[in-house]
C-alpha cells in the first residue's frame, strides 16, 4: 500500500528573485528538495561557461528547477477543474517539474559532446534507480518513478501534461528565459508571464493560449529570439565552451595513452571507458571539475596545461566568421598550416556552429514534428500562432544557423614558424574583411 | 564541429538522395543504433526520435552549399529533397573523415527504400529498446494510436532491428 504524499502543516517558501516566492505545499514535494541527488543541482551552474561573459550568470540547476516547478504549480493552479484536465496527475505533473533536470551534471553539454553522455539518460537512472529521490517517490505507488520518468522523456501517454514541462511554451523555457536574463544583467528576455499563465488552458494534447493573450506570447518568442543571439549563442561564451570541450577531449587522449599524470583524473575515468556507476555520476560537479582545470595547469603535457590556463584564466580563443564567405578551401589550408607549425589543430583550430549549442528557435507549424503554439480562438478553434500573428511570422524562417572559428590569435605573433604564422593571418585576416564582425572577444 | 557534419554528408550521399525530412530524421537514427558513428542527439517528438540538433546540422550545409534542399508542392503538403552538391562531394574528397563507407552502403539503401511511417515504428522501437517486447509494442499501440500499426508492420520491423543489432543488412 502506497504511503501517499501528505500537505505539509505550514506551507513552505523560498525567497526567489524571479518569482517571488516558491510555494511548497506537499510533503512529497519538500522531501524530494531534501535529498542528496537534487541538493547536488546547487553545485551545477544553469548556464555553463556563460559566467566568463557575463559574470552574474552563476545561477544554477537548483534555482532553475524550483523556478519551473513554482510555475507549472501556478499553471496547474490555473487548470484545476477545467475540461481535460485530471486532479489525478498534479503530483506527476509536479515531480516531473522538479526532477526534469536533475541528471545534469557539470559543464553538461560539454560532457555530453565529448563523452557521448546524455543527461536523459542520468535523469531517468536518479529518478528509477537506488538513489533518495526513488525512495521519496515510491511511497506515491511503485509505478510512479516510472511515470516521473516517462513525462520528463515526453514519451508519457498524457501529453498534457508533458506539454507543461516540454513544449513550445513550457515552464522549463518560461523559467530559463526570466532566470537567466535577470541573473546576466540582460534586458532582453522579460515578457509578461502573469498574463500567458491566465490566458492558458488545457486541451486534450497540449496547453493553449486563449487568443486575447497573443500579444503577451509574441513578447515570450521575440525574448527567446534574442536570448538566443545575445546570450545562448554569445562567441565568448562558445570560446569558453570550445576551450572546455578541448580539455576534456585532451583528458582523455592522454589516459588512453597512458600519460603520467601529475593529478590523475580519477572522477573522470569512467566517462573515458564507458563503466561509469551512478554513484561516481553523482560524485561528479561543477567543484570537482574546477579543481582538476586548476590543478592541470601544473601538468607536463603543454596541450593540456595550457588550455587548462586559458580557461582558468579566461584567455580565450578569437574568432572569425566561418561562412560561404570564407571558402572551405582556406580553412582546409589553414589546417595544413597549423600542422606545419607545430600547432594541433584538433584543439586550436576550432569551428564551432549552431547545432553545437543545446537552444533553439521557435519554428512555426508542424514542421519539425513539434506541436506548434497553438492559439484558442473566440469561436473554440485553434490557429497556429505564425498564421494569426505577424511579429511571429515576420521573425520565424529567418537566418537561424552560424559557424565561427576559433584560433589562438596570440600565438600568431609569437617566435618560430614565422612564414606559417604569417599566411595564417593572412588567410584569417580576408576573412575577418569579408564578414560582418570583426572577431572582437570582449564584453 | 566539422567532422559530424562531413558524417551527415558522407550518409546522405550513401544514401544518394533523401526524399523528406522525417526520413532523413529517421534513417539517421536507426543508422545511430546501427552502430554507424554519428552523434547527433535524439529525443522523443510527434513522430518519434527527432534530432534538432540533425535540423540544424542539414540547414547548415544546406547555408554552406555542401548539400542541397528543394522543396516540392505535393498534394496539400511539402517534401524536401536532400543531395550532396558538387561541391559537397568536393569537400568529402578532400576532408578526411572516419565513415565506414562498405558497411553503411547497404543498411543506408535499404532503409531509403522503405516508406516513412515504417521508419517511424521501427526508430520508436528502438527508442524503447531498454524495454521488454510487450512493453516496447504497447509503448507502440499508445504512443502511435493515430498510424495504425498492424501486426505485419510490427513483426517486420522487429525483423529489421533484428538484422540491425546483427550487423545484418536488413531486407
Amino acid at each position: 500500500m502506497a504511503e501517499g504524499n501528505r500537505r505539509l502543516k505550514e506551507e513552505k517558501v523560498f525567497k526567489d528573485p524571479v518569482h517571488r516566492y516558491i510555494h511548497i505545499r506537499d510533503e512529497l514535494l519538500w522531501d524530494l528538495i531534501g535529498t542528496k541527488e537534487f541538493q547536488r543541482l546547487r553545485r551545477v551552474r544553469q548556464l555553463g561557461t556563460t559566467f566568463l561573459t557575463f559574470h552574474g550568470a552563476e545561477h544554477t540547476r537548483f534555482n532553475h528547477s524550483l523556478g519551473v516547478y513554482e510555475i507549472t504549480r501556478r499553471i496547474v493552479e490555473v487548470f484545476e477543474g477545467r475540461p481535460f484536465w485530471k486532479d489525478e496527475e498534479r503530483l506527476l505533473t509536479l515531480s516531473a517539474a522538479l526532477l526534469h533536470d536533475v541528471g545534469h551534471g557539470p559543464f553538461s553539454h560539454s560532457f555530453e559532446k565529448v563523452f557521448q553522455t546524455d543527461h536523459e539518460y542520468w535523469t531517468r537512472e536518479i529518478v528509477m534507480g537506488d538513489t533518495e529521490i526513488n525512495t521519496v517517490l515510491r511511497r506515491m505507488g511503485s509505478d510512479f518513478p516510472q511515470k516521473v520518468a516517462e513525462v520528463i522523456e515526453k514519451t508519457y501517454s498524457n501529453k498534457l501534461v508533458t506539454s507543461l514541462i516540454s513544449s513550445q511554451i513550457d515552464a522549463d523555457r518560461m523559467d530559463y528565459l526570466q532566470r537567466d536574463a535577470f541573473y546576466t544583467g540582460v534586458s532582453y528576455g522579460h515578457f509578461d508571464m502573469e498574463r500567458i499563465l491566465r490566458v492558458m488552458r488545457p486541451t486534450e494534447d497540449q496547453a493553449v493560449i486563449k487568443y486575447s493573450g497573443m500579444h503577451a506570447v509574441e513578447d515570450y518568442i521575440m525574448s527567446r529570439y534574442q536570448m538566443y543571439w545575445q546570450v545562448y549563442f554569445h562567441p565568448v561564451t562558445r570560446s569558453a565552451e570550445v576551450i572546455l570541450s578541448k580539455i576534456l577531449q585532451r583528458v582523455k587522449v592522454l589516459y588512453e595513452a597512458d600519460y603520467a599524470f601529475l593529478y590523475p583524473p580519477e572522477p573522470f575515468t569512467g566517462f573515458f571507458n564507458g563503466k561509469l556507476s551512478l554513484e561516481q555520476y553523482l560524485e561528479l560537479d561543477e567543484s570537482v571539475t574546477m579543481y582538476y582545470f586548476q590543478m592541470w595547469q601544473k601538468e607536463e603535457d603543454g596541450i593540456l596545461r595550457d588550455l587548462c590556463q586559458r580557461f582558468m584564466n579566461r584567455r580565450l580563443f578569437k574568432y572569425v566568421e566561418f561562412d560561404q564567405h570564407v571558402h572551405i578551401n582556406d580553412w582546409l589550408k589553414l589546417l595544413e598550416l597549423f600542422k606545419k607549425a607545430d600547432m594541433d589543430p584538433d584543439y586550436y583550430l576550432v569551428v564551432d556552429s549552431s547545432s553545437d549549442l543545446p537552444y533553439d528557435f521557435y519554428r512555426p507549424g508542424e514542421e519539425e514534428e513539434r506541436i506548434p503554439i497553438h492559439l484558442l480562438m473566440p469561436n473554440d478553434k485553434l490557429r497556429e500562432l505564425s498564421r494569426e500573428s505577424d511579429v511571429v511570422e515576420a521573425i520565424s524562417g529567418k537566418k537561424r544557423t552560424d559557424h565561427k572559428l576559433y584560433y589562438p590569435e596570440e600565438w600568431l605573433y609569437t617566435e618560430g614558424f614565422e612564414e606559417e604564422k604569417k599566411e595564417i593571418r593572412s588567410i584569417l585576416k580576408s576573412s575577418k574583411e569579408e564578414t560582418a564582425f570583426s572577431g572582437e572577444i570582449e564584453e | 564541429m566539422l567532422p559530424d557534419h562531413a558524417k551527415v554528408m558522407a550518409l546522405i550521399h550513401g544514401a544518394e538522395e533523401i526524399i523528406g525530412r522525417k526520413k532523413l530524421q529517421k534513417i539517421v537514427y536507426i543508422s545511430k543504433k546501427a552502430n554507424l558513428p554519428l552523434s547527433e542527439k535524439y529525443t522523443f517528438r510527434m513522430y518519434g526520435p527527432y534530432s534538432e540538433e540533425l535540423t540544424l546540422r542539414v540547414e547548415e550545409l544546406c547555408d554552406l552549399g555542401l548539400v542541397s534542399e528543394i522543396k516540392e508542392e505535393k498534394a496539400g503538403y511539402y517534401q524536401y529533397r536532400y543531395r550532396v552538391t558538387d561541391h559537397g562531394e568536393d569537400f568529402l574528397a578532400k576532408f578526411p573523415q572516419e565513415w565506414p563507407y562498405n558497411e553503411a552502403e547497404g543498411i543506408l539503401h535499404y532503409l531509403n527504400t522503405c516508406t516513412s511511417k515504417f521508419l517511424e515504428l521501427v526508430s520508436t522501437m528502438l527508442y524503447f529498446d531498454h524495454l521488454p517486447p510487450d512493453q516496447v509494442e504497447e509503448k507502440v499501440s499508445t504512443l502511435k494510436k493515430s498510424q495504425n500499426y498492424t501486426s505485419e508492420d510490427t513483426a517486420k520491423a522487429w525483423k529489421c532491428i533484428e538484422q540491425i543489432k546483427n550487423h545484418q543488412v536488413p531486407h
